[in-house]
């Protein structure tokens, strides 16, 4: 993985590049990295829930089990966190799971691409949550959604305080919610770079980063699992707060 | 991400030239896979719960018919067998007691035949001992007569006759 940068000029963040796939400029519709590996997220997508699933038996395969285990998980965080009724949202939120998911495991793949460490791709992810999360709860409530940031168990003279403070917090949300995911990939694939540039400069003790890459990359595929979890469970947590914003 | 200082370029990440392109793609990808989740792989892979959920459900509703039954024909059973034993009973007293009446019968028919022949031996003994008695009689008069002519004594018969028979009414 290191050979390519030759020697020394260890270059962590190349990786992140956009390129375009068939050369030449990137403009918004040119089929880049970006384009590939989304694609594939989808194709590994469907291969779990549909080319696992396909089977349909009563007693499921393992890939069937896997694609069940997913549905259920995701459905049972969602009836959890949300609420009963946010169950009509579920196809959403799972959509979102999986690409997240997938975009996570398949970036760690050697010479990946991976299309969440990138914060366009995670605050669009983010703000959509936001925006949609947002309108539903002046949708379903009207003005009294409001009422999320007037904590009325509060004493009356600390209320246009905490009201404050309350809608700083909400309004940071969709930041530390992409932010969160984009730095975990961004900086787990940069070490791991780091580290691999370094077995061709150490000579001898080649070994010692190789092993705390093979290390590294056993974190990494937690933190692609957890980030996408958490991801997930924080859109729940704000669709919760939409649906009943009465605390 | 210490790094990205030292590396001069600056991160890829920041690069809003390349954003639209990003963004654009995201789009793409997320609707393709919506409709691809939301209409084929989410109701395929609900519908399979749903039916396994069912067949549970019936499985566990006929296991419980089942025992049901189970339940029913041991008692069934048990009912059968305590009414043959009582069946049982009741024929071996009815046999019982048939075999006793025949018993009885026999027994008196017996008894009766052996009073019948008991009588009939002893009228026969009588008949011998009378018989017997006679020729006792006859003998010991002929004898006497033959005694007496012996001793040359002219014997009338008919003294000697009533001699003997009282003689031996009084011996008898």
């Amino acid at each position: 993985m290191a050979d390519n940068n030759g020697g020394l000029a260890i270059r962590p963040m190349d990786q992140f590049e956009v390129k375009a796939l068939f050369g030449g400029d990137v403009s918004w519709y040119t089929p880049t990295n970006v384009t590939l590996w989304m694609a594939l997220t989808v194709l590994a997508a469907s291969a779990l829930m549909i080319y696992g699933a396909r089977g349909r038996a009563l007693v499921p395969s393992r890939a069937q089990s896997a694609a069940e285990m997913t549905y259920g998980f995701i459905y049972k965080m969602v009836e959890d966190v949300a609420g009963k009724d946010a169950v009509r949202f579920f196809p959403h939120i799972f959509t979102l799971f999986m690409f997240v998911f997938f975009a996570n495991i398949l970036g760690l793949v050697p010479f990946a691409f991976t299309t969440t460490s990138h914060i366009a791709v995670t605050a669009v992810l983010a703000l959509t949550v936001f925006f949609s999360v947002t309108a539903l709860g002046f949708i379903l409530h009207g003005t009294k959604f409001l009422g999320l940031f007037w904590i009325s168990s509060a004493p009356l003279a600390l209320r246009p305080v905490l009201a404050l403070i309350e809608l700083i917090s909400y309004c940071v949300r969709p930041v530390s919610h992409s932010i969160r995911l984009a730095g975990a990939m961004m900086a787990g694939h940069a070490v791991a770079k780091v580290f691999a540039g370094f077995t061709a400069a150490m000579g001898a003790a080649f070994f010692l980063p190789i092993l705390a890459v093979t290390a590294l990359y056993a974190l990494e595929l937690l933190v692609a699992v957890i980030q996408a979890y958490v991801f997930t469970i924080l859109t729940c947590v704000y669709l919760k707060d939409a649906l009943h914003p009465s605390h | 991400m210490a790094e990205t200082a030292a590396t001069g370029p600056g991160m890829p990440q920041l690069d809003i030239s390349t954003f639209p392109n990003q963004i654009f793609w995201l789009v793409v990808t997320l609707v393709v896979l919506y409709f691809v989740m939301s209409r084929v792989a989410l109701p395929r892979v609900a519908a399979v719960l749903a039916d396994r959920r069912g067949v549970i459900t019936s499985d566990i509703a006929t296991a419980e018919e089942f025992k049901h039954k189970a339940q029913a024909a041991e008692e069934a059973y048990h009912k059968a067998l305590a009414e043959a034993r009582a069946e049982a009973g009741r024929i071996v007293e009815a046999a019982k007691a048939e075999m006793q009446e025949e018993l009885d019968a026999q027994m008196a028919k017996a008894d009766a035949e052996i009073a019948a022949r008991t009588a009939e031996s002893e009228r026969r003994i009588q008949e011998i001992r009378d018989s017997a008695m006679d020729m006792v009689s006859e003998v010991s008069k002929d004898a006497t007569k033959d005694i007496l002519e012996l001793f040359g004594a002219k014997a009338d018969a008919r003294s000697v006759n009533a001699a003997v028979a009282a003689r031996l009414k009084g011996g008898a």
